[in-house]
């Protein structure tokens, strides 16, 4: 093996990937900032139809909430675990944080669904285009984040198991799912609290 | 003799590309250098699109009255005219400045993320090619009533509600069939492309950075390919969800900018040039970029007030993101917003003076060499003082009320966008011709191109300011014979057609210098930036050792002292020190790790018009195939190291 490179890497002293991610992340914050502007712009519109308090179950919202929340937490221990190099703690808590997150999925579909059948529609009046087109894009994230997670853990399976550095390592999807779920209690607090 | 150690032929899905010739070693190359060449004549080629478009344009203004085109035709010209040169032509050829000089001017050996590299550039070709195969199966209809109900060639089933889509007669109300919507997930995707290359750029800028090149010992163009990729990665994302929004409305019968719904076409208008603002300034920064390395390097002199440039180039950067409303005093903004934004954009013209006076301290008492880039440079600056100054005008909102939608906005921004950046390009292209092709281009027919360009440019767009003032109004593909405009439309016309003869007179000096020009040698400038300091065209590998950066035009300092009245003095040491970096340029004395090419970046990007077929025309097998093809696309791409492992240690010599 030769790694004669002379180049000096990272003046920053952060690992290039990691940097790429933030960055990523800071264009994120506009794709969700221009959501929510649209949102809380249309939210004090008054405009005749069905509204998201009408059909909103609060309480169902909260636990779907938590659920996404404690899966930071079970992110960080994956991290905690990965850091002590122990490959089978790191996998069952990365598998832990992929199906909080499907759950989290799971009811967000079942309160689509619930929204439609009251009538709530995508394309019944503003208020509901907005939180369908807002809900839905987090979702989304979720959704590419559960699939992180998931290629993660099978990547673990194999002989080498994970490391902290090279390839599609965990600090790199942590930080997206972190992200992921910040951006969630601001959707939560927005949409439907205030 | 060169040491690039072979790579172990990896198989993953697919056997690792390995040519480093022919068409697939272009297709899977993850080299900033190609990508950047790819990325030039792809946008040359839009550019050559575009110009067509405004040719047929001005064909039918020559005289009153004409019926060259029909007013759908018309209609379909000008917003392909729009989006092509923003979106396909000039953002593009600024992307091929940034691959191909970025690294080399922060002395790196790739930019940090190749394979992004690759996929934006691909993405970029897919998205151009989704836009424009609206031409094959799109449909424009046509409210019934108007002039538009006639039939509607092939040629006017484009996209037709401008450039800037305003809604909602961009809805599927008035502008039904599918051409708008070609338009919305067109530039959906060519935003993708954008946005990935504006982080692998501030990543590269900030990471890759060789030794002792600190922010404030970066040249110009980096600085401002820097601000550039800010621009593009807090501003793309507001037109991405606009753009969704349209979708969706188009669609999926949501009302975001519809008002039968309770939504709000206003809000595209805020949406739009909260994009479409700092927009402008992606489009003009490179080109002051560009200009900042020509003017010094052939007045020979240091730029003057390099810090000041720089700064300035931020302020406009950030000032520019609060100008927006400027693009809507006639549309329902308060008196309040009007006067507000009415200052942001007289402020904005600070900074940019700035950068003006900058510029002309750098040329006062230099050493001018008028040579093609220096001339492109040179027409510039004057070409953009002219536009920046009507540019201000608008700031006075009364008198912008009365240009709104005049031909004297479509002079003022042809003076920035192509009196500037377009300008600025040109002096680019010719300044690094002999860095990427190691031959020198024609200085006789460059100097006729230069000519031929500034006179019918300002033949073409001048005589806009007068009849943008005498009523004419943008986007009407008639004007009747008694409103006296005939004339200078004609003079207009002629214009456009002797700017088309100089891009002739480029392609041809181009061609020809490509094949028969001199070897231009390795730094035919006698340049002031590290990427002169290695051998042209530039090797595979860049830098055969990392360069340490000592200062600010640290090449020039490499060959020239100062005596004691602040004259440079060239070194005695100079000629051989050149003789030395070539033959050690040539010649890397330690083993070469170069990323290796892939399949990957193409697959992905493949999917994604697909994606976009699907959506317009509710067909799930495509969308399954564009998924999939994503799918396999950043799979093996996830499970595929950049750079392969070593046979043994690079012995093969």
């Amino acid at each position: 093996m030769s790694d004669s490179h002379s180049y000096p890497h990272e003046p920053t002293g952060v690992e290039t990937r990691k940097l790429g991610m933030w960055i990523f992340l800071s264009t994120e914050i506009l794709f969700f900032g221009t959501l929510i502007t649209t949102f809380m712009i249309f939210k004090g519109r008054d405009f005749p139809g069905i509204k998201l308090t009408d059909v909103y179950d609060i309480p169902f919202t909260s636990v779907s909430s938590f659920v996404l929340l404690m899966s930071s937490l079970t992110m960080v221990l994956a991290h905690n675990a990965l850091e002590s190099n122990d490959q089978e703690k790191t996998r069952v808590w990365l598998l832990a944080t992929a199906m909080l997150g499907a759950v989290f999925l799971a009811g967000q579909i079942y309160e689509f669904t619930e929204f439609y059948h009251k009538g709530f529609e995508l394309s019944s009046n503003i208020f509901s285009s907005t939180f369908y087109v807002l809900t839905g894009f987090h979702g989304l994230h979720v959704f590419i984040g559960v699939v992180l997670l998931l290629a993660l853990w099978s990547i673990g399976q194999r002989q080498k198991g994970l490391s902290l550095d090279g390839g599609m390592n965990l600090e790199f999807v942590a930080l997206y799912w972190h992200f992921v779920d910040i951006v969630w209690i601001v959707l939560f607090t927005v949409v439907y609290l205030i | 003799m060169t040491k690039i150690i072979e790579p172990r032929k990896q198989s993953n899905i697919f056997k690792r590309p390995s040519s480093e010739t022919g068409i697939w070693s272009w297709i899977t190359t993850v080299d900033h250098k190609r990508i950047g060449i790819m990325y030039g004549y792809a946008a040359f080629f839009f550019l050559l699109v575009g110009g067509l478009e405004a040719l047929l344009l001005r064909i039918q203004l020559a005289s009153p009255d004409n019926n060259f085109l029909s007013a759908a035709e018309y209609n379909a010209m000008f917003t392909m005219h729009g989006t092509t040169m923003i979106f396909l032509a000039i953002m593009p050829i600024s992307a091929a400045f940034f691959n191909y000089l970025l690294p080399l001017q922060i002395g790196a050996r790739d930019v940090a993320f190749p394979r992004l590299n690759a996929l934006s550039f691909w993405i970029f070709i897919f998205g151009g090619v989704f836009l424009y195969s609206t031409f094959l199966f799109g449909t424009a209809g046509a409210p019934q009533g108007g002039y538009l109900a006639e039939e509607v060639s092939r040629l006017g089933s484009a996209p037709n509600g401008g450039w800037f889509g305003y809604q909602p007669n961009a809805g599927f109300k008035y502008s039904p069939g599918t051409a708008m919507d070609y338009w919305a997930i067109g530039l959906q995707i060519l935003g993708i492309a954008s946005l990935v290359s504006a982080f692998n750029f501030i990543t590269t800028i900030l990471n890759m950075r060789t030794k002792g090149m600190r922010l404030m010992r970066m040249p110009v163009f980096t600085w401002m390919t820097f601000a550039v990729s800010f621009l593009l990665a807090f501003s793309l994302p507001i037109i991405a969800i606009a753009l969704f929004y349209v979708t969706f409305d188009r669609q999926f019968g949501t009302t975001f900018f519809l008002t039968e719904g309770g939504g709000d076409p206003i809000l595209w208008q805020h949406l739009f040039w909260l994009f479409g603002h700092p927009e402008v300034y992606i489009l003009i920064l490179p080109a002051f970029g560009i200009v900042s390395e020509v003017l010094p390097t052939f007045s020979r002199k240091p730029l003057f007030g390099y810090p000041a440039i720089v700064f300035a180039g931020f302020g406009i950067a950030f000032i520019g993101f609060g100008v927006w409303a400027h693009h809507m005093f006639a549309s329902a903004i308060s008196p309040v917003a009007q006067a507000g934004f009415g200052l942001s954009t007289m402020v904005i013209a600070v900074p940019t003076g700035v950068k003006i006076f900058n510029w002309l301290g750098t040329i006062w008492g230099g050493k001018l060499k008028l040579n093609t880039p220096m001339l492109f440079s040179l027409g510039f600056i004057g070409m953009f003082v002219i536009g920046g100054l009507s540019g201000v005008t608008h700031s006075i909102v009364p008198a912008d009320t009365q240009q709104t939608d005049t031909y004297y906005v479509v002079a003022h921004f042809h003076y920035v966008l192509f009196g500037g950046a377009m300008f600025g390009i040109f002096s680019g292209l010719y300044y690094w011709f002999p860095k990427v092709w190691g031959k020198m281009y024609n200085e006789a027919l460059g100097k006729i191109h230069f000519w031929l360009m500034i006179i019918g440019f300002n033949l073409t767009f001048g005589p806009m300011h007068w009849l943008g003032l005498q009523g004419q109004v943008r986007r009407t593909w008639v004007y009747a014979e008694e409103t006296n405009l005939g004339f200078w439309n004609l003079i207009v016309s002629i214009g456009a057609f002797i700017i088309a003869l100089s891009i002739l007179v480029f392609m041809a000096n181009w061609i020809y210098s490509r094949r028969k020009g001199p070897d231009a040698g390795f730094d035919p400038w006698d340049a002031r930036t590290i990427e002169w300091s290695i051998p042209s065209p530039t090797p595979v590998w860049n830098f055969s050792k990392a360069p340490e950066v000592k200062s600010l035009d640290d090449f020039w300092h490499m060959k020239y002292d100062e005596d004691e009245d602040g004259r440079p003095v060239r070194k005695d040491s100079a000629d051989a020190l050149m003789l030395e970096l070539e033959e050690e340029g040539l010649n890397p004395k330690e083993d070469i790790v170069l990323p290796n090419p892939s399949y990957f970046p193409i697959i992905l990007a493949s999917g994604l018009p697909f994606l976009g077929y699907a959506v317009i025309y509710k067909m799930l097998p495509l969308a399954i195939v564009g998924t999939l093809l994503i799918l396999i696309g950043s799979f093996g791409w996830g499970t595929e190291p950049l750079e392969e492992e070593f046979i043994g240690d690079g012995e093969n010599e």
